[in-house]
């Protein structure tokens, strides 16, 4: 037996607009970046001086290139997941919170998409 | 002085006279809040820091000229004050996230065990930058 009232109901699942999958994901995303930003530290450390060849060679490799893919993709995720409750807490007013988030959430796939294909243009080379 | 508080039921949002209590004026910081509270702003940071790594990527792909502008522009004081602070913000994020997982498991929630993991993630996470700009700075 649902305890919302029919107006909740109609509205959505309360303030946050959601809740247990957020908070999962947020935490999935978490326990994979944990590993994946030591990795990530360790690959810039390859790249430090590394001329435009260089660094083509290095993003071809598969590995260099998984890592960096995983780290960018999830840590996106994870930022958006962040951003999100951030911007719940703290805009009251409702117009300016979505306006936000949709600047968050479609921000977050422009720099995502722009990143990987950046990253896939130098490793497969053109 | 007294704050207004803004009337939620107009959208508009009216402001209305009407007392507050204080809050951030008169609670005392501990570490629990300060910790919490910088875990937040270096999350948001890392956030404005992810422009940096993808216009990075974007000037490899774009070729060796954009490429060197940019190793240029973030090998100078001010590229690498930014990546300094960008690090700090990496590291104490990611310590201070293991904290938050732990407790999310139910470890480390008495009080006495929140103060210590929170010293000790702090000398972590000031280690674990310490040790990358070493390695870094002798490549």
């Amino acid at each position: 037996m649902s305890l919302e009232s029919p107006l909740g109901r109609v509205r959505g699942l309360g303030t946050a607009k959601e809740g247990t999958g957020h908070f999962w994901h947020q935490r999935l995303t978490a326990i994979a970046l944990v590993p994946l930003t030591f990795l990530f530290v360790i690959v810039m450390f390859a790249f430090f001086g590394a001329d435009h060849a260089r660094a083509v060679e290095l993003m071809g490799n598969p590995l260099v290139a998984t890592v960096m893919l995983l780290f960018l993709l999830t840590g996106f995720y994870h930022m958006k997941l962040g951003m999100q409750v951030v911007i719940e807490d703290y805009i009251s007013h409702e117009g300016a919170k979505i306006a936000l988030l949709l600047c968050v959430t479609l921000g977050t796939v422009a720099l995502a998409t722009a990143s990987v294909f950046a990253l896939l243009k130098l490793a497969l080379g053109s | 002085m007294t704050q207004h508080e803004r009337s939620h039921d107009r959208p508009q949002g009216r402001l209305h006279a009407r007392p507050m209590s204080p809050h951030l004026e008169i609670y005392k910081p501990q570490l629990t809040s300060v910790l919490s509270i910088i875990h937040r702003g270096t999350g948001v940071g890392l956030a404005v820091g992810t422009l940096f790594i993808t216009w990075w990527l974007v000037a490899a792909a774009l070729g060796p000229g954009p490429y060197e502008t940019t190793r240029e522009l973030y090998g100078s004081w001010i590229g690498q004050l930014v990546l300094f602070g960008f690090s700090v913000c990496l590291f104490y994020h990611l310590c201070n996230g293991v904290r938050h997982l732990f407790w999310d498991i139910g470890w480390l929630l008495e009080i006495e065990d929140v103060y210590r993991s929170g010293w000790v993630m702090l000398c972590a996470s000031g280690v674990l930058t310490f040790i990358a700009w070493f390695i870094g700075l002798s490549l």
